[in-house]
């Protein structure tokens, strides 16, 4: 089956997220939509997907104009989504969400689990995935889950898969064994529509490539493209891939972890006799698989939460028990993970939330009054030197681009003296033009002689900006290793294979990728 | 591959969760509480005498006599016993329900037997269940009122205004008509009015559904006091008179001892409810219709990504749970009692109380619902044969259970993921 969009345009208030979109998707072919966090992919495929209804424009099947009510009538139609955030139901088992929409029934509406579980099982066998179906969601690793997303949109017959960024979550291994699934789905005749801004995967697994800037289509791209023209189409102008610096010089100052553990609100542990040390001017990257206790390190150090042993010094001070605000004060940076949800408060001014952690102290501060003044102007001056794209420091911070919002914590965070930084997901979201800049802030950061942390899911990320590299899984630190370690052999570390193991794994049995990153020279 | 991702879910031996103390401790301080409370006062040499069957039963036992303080004591050391055998169940990680049960009905029986003491008339058990099943009827079926509603994400904080309505429209309606069974058909619609409210606003128009819910509550007692005061207390007589609903006996089943004429010497109501316990229980994990309003009320949009219309689905059982609701405030009219301002005292709260103890599933709620329902039964009949505890102490544990339940003493509860959040449209 053959689908279509003809001039879709779909509209936000004032902002137009999709203008007047052409595109076709053909059968057994991967057609990747390439596009930069916030280009309009995701919006125009809930569009495609019925969970949008689109202002102007046609979505046509085999040259027949179709309307979309909802979620049901596309999947009738034959589409199906895996979401970037899984729509699997946590409690629930494989086989129960697998039928959910399209039970089979017995008499009085009651479910036919063992043709659920046949069911699961039979397109299990045909792709050679090995899902139990009576397992429950919750207890399976991401990769799995994602399986079942796929097996839930092959149970109803979908001619049209669309994948929207599906790597996200997984390895460099799993990656590689969804393109297989994808390439097999392909030969067997099913038009995959593949949403995605990493460079490499279009690459590895593309047929046909259409790249999308700022709700607009921009231009078609073919694989064999090298990386720098696929990131200039995307990105509109030349762009640098990696960040330039140059070798660590560590000096004296440092932070040292030893023997750390921590427990989640059940009891159960999430960082496990963790150490390491970082010195001053240097960066060290903890890479791993969202939810494998990198997250709660970091809010650790910072003293968000407590560790059950270990000890955290910061240039022979312990820092463990004291209270944020300590450890504030003792020179830390913190950069959280979820900047909307724990590193501004939204509906504050730019003002407001650049002074939201030294507001009581001089010079912002003069006994119990704020002193005004001085915050607009430290401010003003900050938002000229991170670049903050804005009409006024006195607009409530929401009103600012994901990319504009980040730059206003780094500010915050880089405006006093540190001694040490640590930063949680720094670009997660982010348009490439930020991504650069913040990377430098980072790097020059270093090169001030401050130690840094940085936590990190995107291996990329790892790899431009990293002078050494922990990756930690399930909790324990699997290994540390040195900047430009082989991407495959971090992957395997980030499934809990050690690095020696990892290492001869790796060239035992490269991924796909791996062979697509070797055509070119970086 | 040999090292791919695992794809079953693997169990790290380290991560085992730390042992739980806390129900052995309870078990422990609660026996302690019992010996030196009362069973070690139990004066010598009286005896507690227990009735075993009702005055209808074809069967007659003889009453239980016993001494009373020999008795008191070796429950209360059976108890200690469980409490110990609870720390080598904690220990060896495994969990048992029959345990802590067994256990609370062996301080039961001591406290009832310290109780009766001496007390010629002595304490009419099966009078004393019959009366629980009563006093439990509006809970239970609150309680299934609020965990369809929770269950699809919607938080019923209304269920006693669609009590309230419910014993209304029954007493005014079963009076007019001069037929029980015509109020047992309006008390439902008067529960699904009130829950049409609660519907639209909190689905809707999206308001927070407690507000919605405590207001709502509010109207109704407001507007069937109202209407007390005003047009039923012109003319009790042909307004508000109902006919007392039959109780319909069952022939051998109520004869069993003890518990015959709790179960099966009752109205049509509680009848209802035992086919209510099932179909919920089997249509809510085993149905189609369960999967789905299930899976609204953990996940909306996941729902709605495989084609089930959210809202559509919370209004119906906002709608149907009500009206359980509304049938199940009947039962507080069903004796032939005449309507009274807020003739539920509350009990549509302790219904949602007994819902978070039965963890959101219909036997569990049921389970929590008849507890709440013997120990308010409890009180009245010890007060009336006359206990040494005076009653306002007695009818404080209700209450008392209900905030250790709702505090989550019992374990873990998890509450439907998507409930108290609107869905947009």
């Amino acid at each position: 089956m053959t689908l279509e969009l003809r001039g879709i345009t779909k509209r936000f208030g004032s902002l137009v997220a999709n203008d007047r979109i052409d595109l076709t998707f053909e059968p057994g072919r991967i057609h990747a939509l390439l596009g930069e966090n916030g280009a309009g992919k995701s919006t125009m495929m809930n569009v495609l997907y019925g969970l949008y209804t689109p202002d102007e424009g046609q979505i046509l099947i085999d040259g027949e104009p179709v309307t979309f009510h909802g979620p049901g009538d596309a999947m009738a139609a034959g589409i199906g989504m895996v979401h970037q955030h899984f729509m699997l139901i946590p409690v629930f088992t494989v086989a129960e969400n697998v039928v959910l929409g399209h039970e089979p029934t017995g008499p009085l509406g009651i479910i036919g689990l063992e043709q659920a579980r046949t069911l699961v099982r039979e397109i299990s066998a045909r792709f050679g995935f090995d899902v139990d179906p009576d397992a429950k969601i919750e207890d399976l690793p991401v990769g799995v889950q994602q399986r079942v997303e796929i097996i839930k949109a092959l149970s109803r017959d979908a001619k049209v898969l669309i994948l929207d960024e599906p790597t996200a979550v997984l390895t460099p291994q799993e990656t590689d064994e969804l393109i297989e699934i994808m390439r097999q789905l392909r030969d067997s005749g099913t038009a995959i529509v593949f949403i995605t801004h990493k460079l490499r995967e279009v690459r590895a697994v593309a047929d046909e490539i259409t790249v999308i800037r700022r709700g607009k289509v921009v231009g078609t791209a073919s694989p064999t493209d090298s990386q720098a023209e696929l990131a200039s189409l995307m990105v509109g102008r030349d762009v640098s891939l990696g960040v330039e610096k140059g070798p660590a010089e560590p000096n004296e100052q440092a932070l040292e972890v030893a023997g750390l553990s921590v427990l989640d609100a059940v009891g159960s542990p999430v960082v496990r006799d963790v150490s390491f040390t970082i010195r001053g001017g240097e960066v060290l990257a903890v890479a791993g698989v969202q939810g494998n206790g990198q997250s709660e390190l970091a809010e650790v150090l910072l003293g968000l939460r407590k560790a059950t042993a270990g000890s955290i010094t910061l240039d022979g001070t312990e820092l463990l028990g004291k209270s944020v605000d300590q450890v504030l004060r003792a020179g830390v940076g913190f950069v959280p993970e979820d900047r909307s949800k724990d590193g501004l408060i939204s509906s504050f001014s730019i003002i407001e939330n650049f002074v939201l952690d030294q507001y009581a102290q001089e010079p912002y501060a003069k006994g119990p009054a704020m002193q005004l003044g001085v915050g607009r102007q430290k401010t003003a001056e900050a938002v000229e030197a991170f670049d903050v794209r804005t009409t006024s420091i006195d607009d409530p911070v929401s009103t600012l681009s994901g990319g504009n919002q980040q730059k206003v914590v780094l500010a915050r965070e880089m405006s006093r003296p540190l001694r040490l930084f640590v930063a949680s997901q720094p670009t997660r979201g982010l348009d490439v033009g930020s991504i650069e800049f913040v990377h430098q802030r980072i790097i020059a950061e270093r090169d001030a002689g401050t130690p840094v942390l940085i936590v990190s899911t995107e291996l990329d990320e790892v790899l431009s900006i990293a002078d050494r590299i922990a990756v930690m899984y399930r909790g324990s630190i699997v290994g540390i290793v040195e900047a430009g370690t082989d991407r495959d052999v971090l992957g395997l570390m980030m499934a809990g294979v050690p690095p020696e193991e990892a290492r001869q794994e790796a060239v035992e049995h490269p991924t796909a990728m791996h062979e697509v990153e070797g055509e070119e020279p970086s | 591959m040999s090292v791919s991702a695992p794809t079953r879910p693997t169990r790290d031996p380290v991560l085992l969760a730390p042992i739980s103390w806390r129900t052995p401790i309870i078990m422990t301080v609660l026996a302690a509480l019992a010996l030196f409370g009362f069973a070690l006062f139990t004066p010598a040499g009286l005896e507690s005498t227990i009735e075993l069957t009702g005055a209808s039963a074809a069967w007659q036992l003889p009453d239980l006599v016993i001494g009373s303080r020999a008795a008191a004591l070796a429950l209360v050391l059976v108890a200690f016993a469980l409490a110990g055998l609870s720390f080598w169940t904690a220990q060896n990680r495994r969990r048992s329900m029959a345990v802590p049960v067994v256990f609370g009905i062996c301080l039961v029986f001591a406290f009832l037997i310290w109780a009766v003491a001496g007390n010629a008339s002595g304490l009419p058990l099966p009078f004393l269940l019959s009366t629980a099943m009563t006093a439990a009827l509006p809970l239970i079926f609150g309680a299934f009122a609020g965990l369809l509603c929770e269950r699809s994400g919607v938080i019923n904080i209304a269920i006693e205004g669609q009590l309230l309505a419910g014993a209304f429209l029954t007493a005014v309606l079963a009076t007019v008509a001069g037929n029980a069974y015509v109020g047992l058909i309006a008390a439902p619609v008067g529960g699904a009015l009130v829950g049409l409210i609660l519907a639209v606003f909190s689905i809707k128009y999206r308001v927070d559904q407690i507000i919605v819910g405590v207001v709502v509550n509010v109207l109704v007692l407001g507007l069937t006091s109202y209407l007390f005061s005003t047009v039923l207390s012109d003319d009790p007589l042909r307004l508000n008179n109902p006919p007392q609903l039959p109780a319909l006996r069952i022939p051998l089943l109520a004869d069993i001892p003890v518990v015959g004429e709790a179960l099966f010497n009752q109205n049509i109501i509680v009848y209802a409810m035992y086919a209510a316990v099932v179909a919920l229980h089997i249509g809510l994990f085993r149905s189609r219709w369960g999967l789905r309003v299930r899976a609204v009320g953990e996940h909306p949009k996941a729902a709605d990504t495989v084609g089930i219309d959210v809202n559509r689905t919370r209004y119906r059982n906002v709608v149907f749970g009500s009206a359980v609701a509304g049938f199940g405030g009947a039962s507080m009219v069903a004796a032939g009692l005449a309507f009274t301002k807020e003739v539920t005292e509350g009990r549509g709260y302790i219904a949602l109380a007994a819902m978070i103890l039965g963890r959101w599933s219909p036997t569990g709620a049921l389970a929590a619902a008849l507890l709440f329902g013997f120990a308010d039964s409890l009180n009245r009949v010890l007060n009336n044969i006359g206990s040494p505890v005076p009653y306002e102490i007695l009818a404080m544990l209700p209450y008392l259970a209900t905030i250790f339940a709702v505090a989550g003493l019992v374990g873990r509860v998890r509450p439907p993921a998507g409930a108290g959040k609107a869905y947009p449209s």
